[in-house]
């Protein structure tokens, strides 16, 4: 981490929906390298928070800026697609597509990229996230962990700066959990920044380089992985942690 | 299917049966073997034609509206969205016939006070009052088809990097068109039908042809008999051709 540059600073960020405050004052700064863990009860902003960071959702109040650029207009969201890369719960591969061409989309369409060009660069990443004999069949033909995976390396063709993960590992049978997050600590270790939204605890511990506990919309507490899970400060953070990590 | 048909071709059989009766049927009038009956059916059969042409086109008009009028209607910009809802509330709402009549009559006269002179005829204006009229239709179809895939899809298509007319193009409609197409080809069995209205400007569909025939000969329930025969044989076709449109994206769901 010897460039400590801001990649993403969010100021006082205020979001409702209807009467529901789903975020109040959320504050966050991550530096360029750095791997961020956000934990926390369901319904307390986290993946609010992300959405939010790559313009996937409006906020009503507050500032975001993206390698010290704020998004704020149409022509600075749209250029952040090429910098933030984003990884849902549900993967939300293309279906009619095969691998291949869910990987080749956004690069030969967004990124201008030739055929060739573009399916070579597929080709590496999906070596990377270990599924190569794959590449021409359709997602449903994958399992989840793997549709996973494919979904991460669909991201990196995009080759982002930043990687968000939003619940990667919440709709995935147990025994595919860890091959998804293998190949996220993977890239962690490569130095990629990152946000990852997740209840994951041994995977916070191993990857992480700070934690955020967020409850209700706020961030409660944040500090670094050894300090968050032996001596948690606040109460919540405290209950939160014996709650989940009693099995 | 197979049931429909043959109902219907014992509906024939019977009424064809009770022509040997003196009195209520004469199916003189379009018997084949005679000059006359054979002249009077080749009239007749000759609006297949115009109805086809005028149902294609119409269709593929009211195809081609529908979706413009569907995609700008899904906006979240009111003021965007705010036309297309109007559009559709208010074609909705006209029957077709009195627009039928104000395309025809009226509509050269609005142009002629912009300066413009066309004259609109019978095959053109059928087309323009189908195709609007349908556009409602077709639009609410596109609406509820495009609103059917996930979100998620647009949202992985923004992350990357897609603009909202690449996502349209390469992500949402390659899905949706699977379950639009159904209820479109459905929607172009109404066209087939409506199109009967054309007859009262003048068109030379099935409809006006037999309308033609009845004034002649005096036949009308023979001559309308075999009418609603001819509907019925293009609307079995079509319906044919949607079930296997409908087979054929079933089977291409579960690949």
């Amino acid at each position: 981490m010897s460039d400590r540059r801001k990649a993403i600073e969010v100021r006082n960020l205020n979001k409702w929906y209807g009467e529901f405050h789903a975020l109040k004052d959320v504050s966050v700064t991550v530096s360029h390298g750095e791997r961020i863990v956000v934990c926390g009860p369901s319904g307390s902003g986290k993946s609010t928070l992300i959405r939010c960071i790559n313009s996937l959702e409006k906020y009503d109040s507050g500032n975001i800026f993206v390698q010290q650029i704020e998004m704020k207009d149409e022509v600075s969201i749209n250029k952040i697609f090429s910098e933030i890369g984003m990884v849902f719960q549900q993967f939300n591969l293309f279906p009619h597509l095969s691998i291949l061409d869910n990987l080749t989309l956004g690069p030969i369409k967004a990124l201008g990229l030739s055929k060739t060009d573009a399916e070579e660069r597929a080709m590496n990443y999906l070596k990377r996230v270990r599924i190569t004999d794959q590449a021409n069949k359709k997602p449903s033909a994958l399992s989840g962990g793997q549709q996973q995976r494919v979904a991460i390396a669909r991201s990196l063709c995009m080759e982002p700066k930043i990687m968000l993960f939003d619940e990667p590992t919440s709709a995935l049978d147990p025994e595919m959990i860890a091959e998804v997050l293998d190949v996220i600590v993977d890239l962690a270790e490569d130095g990629m920044t990152m946000i990852c939204v997740t209840h994951e605890m041994g995977f916070a511990r191993r990857a992480a380089d700070r934690m955020i506990f967020m409850d209700q919309g706020e961030v409660i507490e944040t500090a670094e992985p050894k300090e968050f899970f032996e001596t948690p400060k606040s109460k919540r953070c405290q209950e939160f942690l014996s709650q989940i990590l009693q099995h | 299917m197979k049931l429909k048909f043959s109902l219907w071709l014992f509906i024939v059989l019977a009424l064809a049966g009770c022509s040997s009766q003196p009195g209520i049927w004469g199916w003189y009038v379009i018997d084949p073997r005679t000059v006359a009956g054979y002249n009077n059916i080749r009239f007749l059969l000759n609006g297949f034609g115009a109805t086809i042409l005028l149902s294609l086109i119409a269709a593929g008009l009211s195809m081609i509206i529908g979706l413009m009028v569907a995609l700008p209607g899904m906006s979240t910009n009111r003021w965007i969205s705010f036309p297309s809802r109007i559009y559709v509330e208010f074609v909705r709402a006209i029957p077709l016939l009195p627009m039928l009549f104000w395309v025809f009559y009226g509509l050269p006269v609005v142009l002629k006070s912009f300066g413009i002179t066309i004259s609109i005829d019978a095959f053109w204006g059928a087309i323009i009052t189908l195709a609007i009229s349908d556009s409602a239709f077709t639009s609410e179809i596109y609406r509820s088809g495009i609103q059917s895939i996930n979100k998620g899809q647009t949202e992985a298509a923004k992350t990357v990097g897609l603009n909202y007319s690449q996502t349209m193009r390469y992500v949402i409609l390659p899905q949706a068109i699977k379950r639009i197409l159904p209820p479109l080809a459905n929607q172009f069995i109404y066209i087939v039908k409506m199109s009967a209205f054309a007859s009262v400007i003048g068109m030379q569909e099935l409809t006006r042809r037999a309308n033609e025939l009845v004034v002649t000969e005096y036949r009308p329930l023979e001559i309308y008999t075999l009418l609603i025969l001819e509907y019925l044989i293009l609307v079995l076709i079509i319906s044919f051709f949607v079930r296997w449109l409908e087979r054929k994206m079933g089977s291409d769901e579960s690949k």
